[in-house]
């Protein structure tokens, strides 16, 4: 699908205002509906459609692999860290009333972390399938071609 | 039309035609789910069961042959199973209570704490994200290290495969 003028145009109108529509339903998650999970998958979507396009190498220069595994474990990470930053500040695991002085603002503080982690693994692991399978595939493409 | 589409996605052999009902399913699913007013899994159902999902499987298919082999046996005691299983869930349901039912044990625990006391304990006011992230923390954090771990089981599963077929590359672009 790489040469079809058609596509690649589309392609590149739409990937922008698919990755800035996940960054929307990430940050406006706790205003309307959406949240992490959704905003993830979004933005793996987007990519995934620029790989579909552009083909995998180009999806690959822009999001490597290495940053895809990282992002992998890194969302983990940072839910997980969010639960014991609430545990260093004295309150129980997953605790965000103390994670600022008004509990309110604290709340807010930590379903933002919260979502941003849970973001950034399904994002990483939807990339991830995708270039798994998508490389398997590959190899017999180019036995094609 | 979710019955038609059901219905001829199991009678269809042909593999794609399968994985794109399937998207078309998942999206009658999402006008559901939104009519039900779930918009939080309505979108979901949208992005993950008719986006990313159809593009996994059609590269899989990519993989494989595009036609279901034809079963080796009639396929009588698996339908009958899942009829019998199906029955015996609808009968469970006639013990549920009504619909919408104000009375019911779910609207009486914990929803009008969430409903009412969500945007006061929390400030987010769309209560669907404050039972997700906050009071239901714990769950949250399960669920992101159990899509973590899927990613990781493909990683372990396919990354072998990967290896074993450059070793062949190498040996002079022979392997397929």
């Amino acid at each position: 699908m790489k040469n079809d003028l058609v596509l690649r145009v589309v392609a590149k109108l739409f990937i922008p205002f698919i990755l800035l529509f996940a960054l929307y339903v990430q940050f406006h998650g706790e205003l309307g509906p959406g949240g992490g999970f959704q905003a993830g998958v979004i933005a793996a979507a987007g990519v995934v459609l620029h790989a579909l396009i552009f083909g995998l190498d180009a999806a690959r220069r822009i999001v490597p692999e290495r940053l895809v595994e990282t992002m992998l474990a890194a969302g983990v990470l940072i839910y997980a860290g969010v639960g014991v930053a609430g545990l260093l500040l004295g309150g129980n695991f997953l605790d965000y009333f103390v994670l600022s002085g008004d509990p309110v603002y604290g709340q807010l503080r930590g379903i933002f972390w919260v979502e941003a982690g849970v973001f950034v693994t399904v994002s990483g692991v939807m990339l991830k399938i995708f270039y798994m399978f998508a490389a398997r595939g590959r190899d017999e493409d180019g036995e094609e071609a | 039309m979710m019955v038609a589409t059901v219905l001829i996605l199991a009678k269809s052999r042909n593999l794609f035609a399968v994985v794109v009902l399937g998207g078309i399913y998942s999206f009658l699913m999402a006008t559901v789910l939104v009519a039900l007013d779930a918009v939080d899994v309505a979108m979901t159902e949208a992005a993950v069961g008719a986006g990313v999902s159809t593009v996994l499987l059609l590269g899989a298919l990519h993989l494989c042959r595009a036609d279901e082999a034809k079963p080796a046996q009639r396929p009588w005691l698996p339908l009958a199973v899942a009829l019998g299983t199906g029955a015996v869930l609808v009968y469970g349901t006639l013990g549920l209570p009504a619909f919408s039912d104000p009375q019911a044990p779910i609207r009486t625990h914990v929803e009008p704490r969430y409903l009412n006391e969500a945007q006061k304990e929390t400030g987010v006011p769309n209560v669907v994200a404050a039972v997700l992230a906050s009071y239901r923390g714990y769950d949250t954090l399960g669920e992101t290290t159990v899509v973590f771990t899927a990613g990781a089981g493909v990683i372990a599963l396919l990354r072998r495969r990967k290896k074993k077929d450059a070793a062949k590359d190498d040996d002079g672009k022979a392997a397929p």
